[in-house]
């Protein structure tokens, strides 16, 4: 016992007797003063009204850093900081510059440090940031629905269908949903990804990504299987709504915040490419339900969990949004889908086992889906 | 879906075709909500303002760099270098000519060239643009460099002199901790100036290592415009009767990337936007303009609601253009602008470089002509 607490004890100690003696005797102290500070700024927040540009930046320097001036399409503009002085490594501020931006054309701003360093930001294309009135929500709302929850229910009606169908069939859609759930997953990381190396370089959101989604599917697996035995047909399915339902809440994310910062209009074309790829999502959510009954009532639920989140990511989107906290939502996604993927496919496994069914549809089936997903994602204006 | 990266025009037009159901939202969100609290809002180094400063957009003071420069730290002021002639230390040689001697120290200084941004500067004695070194035409001049930075440099004259008082390397490039003496007589009469010439000659420059450089013109040697000779000649009751400033446009590329993030005359962006040059009404001013920007081939001077004669180099005592408004030099250019305000309304005058984009970066001034 006390060996054991000497041993633990012990090398903690030690930790902080080398952290202790590093710092006092300071053998760095020869480099100080031979190089400029390393200072990085990230702009996570860019929002257009009728008082000019508001940044919310985060630093990420090795020491606290100043903004000193800004320049606005060539121009060192008046700015305010709030608040104000210099910002600490990983402190945010807002930097409100009252600039009279132009509809639809592009502003080029430059960030200088206190060291002269000048970090770039350039708006695209300026249009008002949307504020969250009645109407407006309504709005995203509609746009939510239709690109989460309608494909799903509309992809929920071949239900009938699946069920009245063979052994064979049933494999063969159990399939076409794993290459659905493949497509989404690669979809999904590497969307998470894109927005980790837009976030502050420091806070290391790339590596949380990843760590974030395998601790996720860990968590959900155990979550899951926590009887011991496989997962009951509806909780399956629950599964698979609860994947899908955060890759649409990724998308929605996507959407809402392309809107609010000008880069893409929002055509007809572009929510109905998405209702039409979303319709898979459906038939996969019911493909384990085949050999049960599940009441109409559980059946919305699903179709809510899958798609509703959608509504909410391009709430968030639109409104407010840092891409750390994007990346990571995704990042949980894409945890779940990858869970659900093991779970689809032990139950494709134990369907094929008994011999009654050949492999044959399920590689047909899985082909199909990732197939059908990348088609369908073609219409996507993207 | 990477809608992030969807072609804008694409969406438009898919937006335009697609019509009823939902195009055309996104023009239909203006009109946002007014902004938060703009109380709590502060100047970045902690001042508090109102909510007035939001009120027009277009306001000309919001186009400006913001907070102030700490000239006591720099070592020099912007409104002192205007007028801070250095004539050296006076004495005569055995045939009895005037000898002028100065002391010049290149030095490394952080200097604060708009308010908060810092620049590694190299300079003379301190301060960029250096020393005004003012002579007369005929003085010999003793001038002692000593190199106390980290580099090695030169002092190069433009001006007339031997090969071996030439400030390159080779002819009076010294090391660090070293000393040279440039010695030689100040001709042409004209407004001139000097720089380092070591290599790599960009960096040398643009890190503030140039002054200016004055030679009066002697009157005596000038019977035929003798008056305009002593008009000229500094420490006359003529000379006196003008306001005389020097004028150095430069420029300061302080993350190094061949390109000014910072434009100005003397050094300190938007210093007399921030605080006018006051001038006398009925007394004429008498510019000594110089042009050092790196990186940009040309810089210009342009004064408003007024025209100017102007001397190309100085080295003539008729004008050489009369009566224009903007003047341009390539860089090492210069020359004397003279005008006059006489009878004019009293107020804010402004001058600044005709390339707008140097104005927006800095160099942009006011004159405020008082009664």
């Amino acid at each position: 016992m006390t060996r054991r607490l000497f041993w633990t004890l012990g090398p903690a100690a030690l930790i902080v007797l080398v952290v202790w003696g590093f710092l006092w005797l300071d053998p760095m102290a020869a480099f100080r003063g031979m190089t400029p500070p390393v200072e990085e700024l990230t702009i996570e927040r860019t929002i257009l009204d009728e008082t000019g540009i508001h940044l919310q930046v985060r630093a990420g320097g090795s020491e606290a850093m100043t903004i000193a001036q800004i320049q606005v399409d060539g121009a060192y503009w008046r700015f305010f900081q709030d608040p104000a002085g210099p910002i600490d490594r990983l402190a945010s501020v807002r930097l409100d510059i009252p600039y009279p931006w132009v509809l639809g054309e592009s502003h080029h701003l430059v960030l200088l440090t206190g060291t002269g360093a000048a970090f770039e930001h350039t708006i695209d294309v300026a249009v008002p940031t949307p504020t969250p009135d009645a109407a407006l929500l309504q709005t995203y709302a509609l746009v939510g629905v239709f690109v989460g929850v309608v494909p799903v229910v509309l992809g929920m009606l071949f239900f009938p269908a699946m069920r009245s169908a063979g052994p064979a069939t049933t494999v063969f859609v159990l399939a076409l949903t794993l290459g659905l759930l493949a497509f989404l997953l690669v979809d999904t990381m590497s969307e998470a990804l894109e927005l980790a190396s837009e976030a502050a370089a420091p806070l290391a959101v790339p590596e949380l990504v990843w760590l974030v989604a395998v601790a996720t599917t860990g968590g959900l697996f155990a979550a899951g299987r926590r009887n011991g035995g496989a997962l009951e047909p509806m909780a399956l399915a629950g599964a698979i709504a609860l994947g899908i339902g955060l890759h649409n809440l990724g998308e929605g994310l996507a959407i809402g915040s392309a809107f609010a910062s000008g880069s893409a209009a929002l055509g007809s074309f572009l929510v109905i490419g998405f209702t039409l790829h979303n319709i898979t999502e459906g038939i996969g959510i019911v493909a384990p339900l085949t050999a049960s009954r599940p009441r109409l009532l559980a059946l919305a639920g699903l179709a809510a969990l899958a798609g509703l989140p959608a509504v909410a990511g391009l709430w968030a989107g639109a409104f407010a949004f840092a891409p750390h906290w994007g990346a990571l939502a995704l990042a949980v996604g894409a945890g779940a889908i990858l869970q659900v993927i093991v779970e689809v496919g032990l139950l494709i496994r134990r369907r094929l086992a008994d011999g009654s069914v050949q492999p044959m549809p399920a590689l047909a089936g899985g082909m199909a889906g990732v197939a059908l997903m990348y088609l369908t994602a073609l219409i996507v204006p993207a | 879906m990477n809608l992030l990266s969807i072609s804008r025009r694409f969406l438009l037009s898919r937006g335009l075709i697609g019509g009823g159901l939902l195009g055309g939202l996104a023009a239909s969100t203006s009109a946002p909500a007014s902004s938060p609290a703009l109380g709590s809002i502060c100047y970045a180094d902690g001042r508090a303002v109102g909510s007035q400063a939001h009120d027009n957009l277009h306001a000309h003071g919001n186009m400006t760099t913001v907070g102030t420069v700490d000239h006591a730290a720099n070592g020099f002021d912007p409104h002192d270098i205007l007028t801070d002639w250095d004539t050296g230390v006076l004495s005569s040689d055995a045939q009895g000519r005037t000898v002028r001697s100065f002391e010049i120290v290149a030095e490394d200084k952080e200097i604060e060239i708009a308010p908060g941004i810092r620049f590694p500067a190299w300079t003379y004695n301190g301060r960029v643009p250096g020393p005004t070194l003012r002579a007369t035409e005929g003085d010999l001049l003793r001038i002692t460099f000593r190199n106390n930075g980290s580099m090695p440099h030169t002092m190069h004259f433009h001006g007339i002199h031997g090969a071996s008082m030439d400030g390159v390397p080779g002819a009076g490039e010294i090391w660090p901790g070293e000393t040279f003496v440039y010695e030689f007589t100040a001709r042409p009469f004209g407004c001139h100036f000097y720089h380092c010439h070591s290599v790599p000659l960009k960096r040398h420059i643009h890190k503030g290592l140039y002054g200016a450089f004055i030679v009066d013109p002697d009157p005596a040697l000038h019977p035929e415009a003798a008056d305009v000779a002593r008009s000229r000649l500094l420490g006359t009751p003529e000379n006196a009767h003008w306001q005389e400033f020097l004028m150095v446009m430069n420029g300061f590329d302080t993350n190094f990337d061949d390109e000014n993030e910072v434009y100005a005359v003397n050094s300190i962006a938007h210093a007399y936007m921030h605080r006018p040059i006051v001038i006398e009404r009925d007394r004429p001013v008498r510019v000594y303009l110089i042009n050092v920007t790196e990186f940009d081939p040309i810089n210009s001077f342009h004064l408003h609601a007024n025209f100017f004669d102007y001397y190309d180099h100085g080295t003539t005592l008729q004008p050489t253009l009369r009566t224009v408004d903007t003047i341009m030099q390539c860089q090492a250019q210069r020359g004397i602008l003279e005008f006059s305000f006489a009878g004019f309304e009293p107020g804010r005058y402004m001058f600044h470089a005709h390339q707008t984009e140097f104005v927006e970066l800095g160099w942009m001034s006011f004159f405020e002509v008082r009664a």
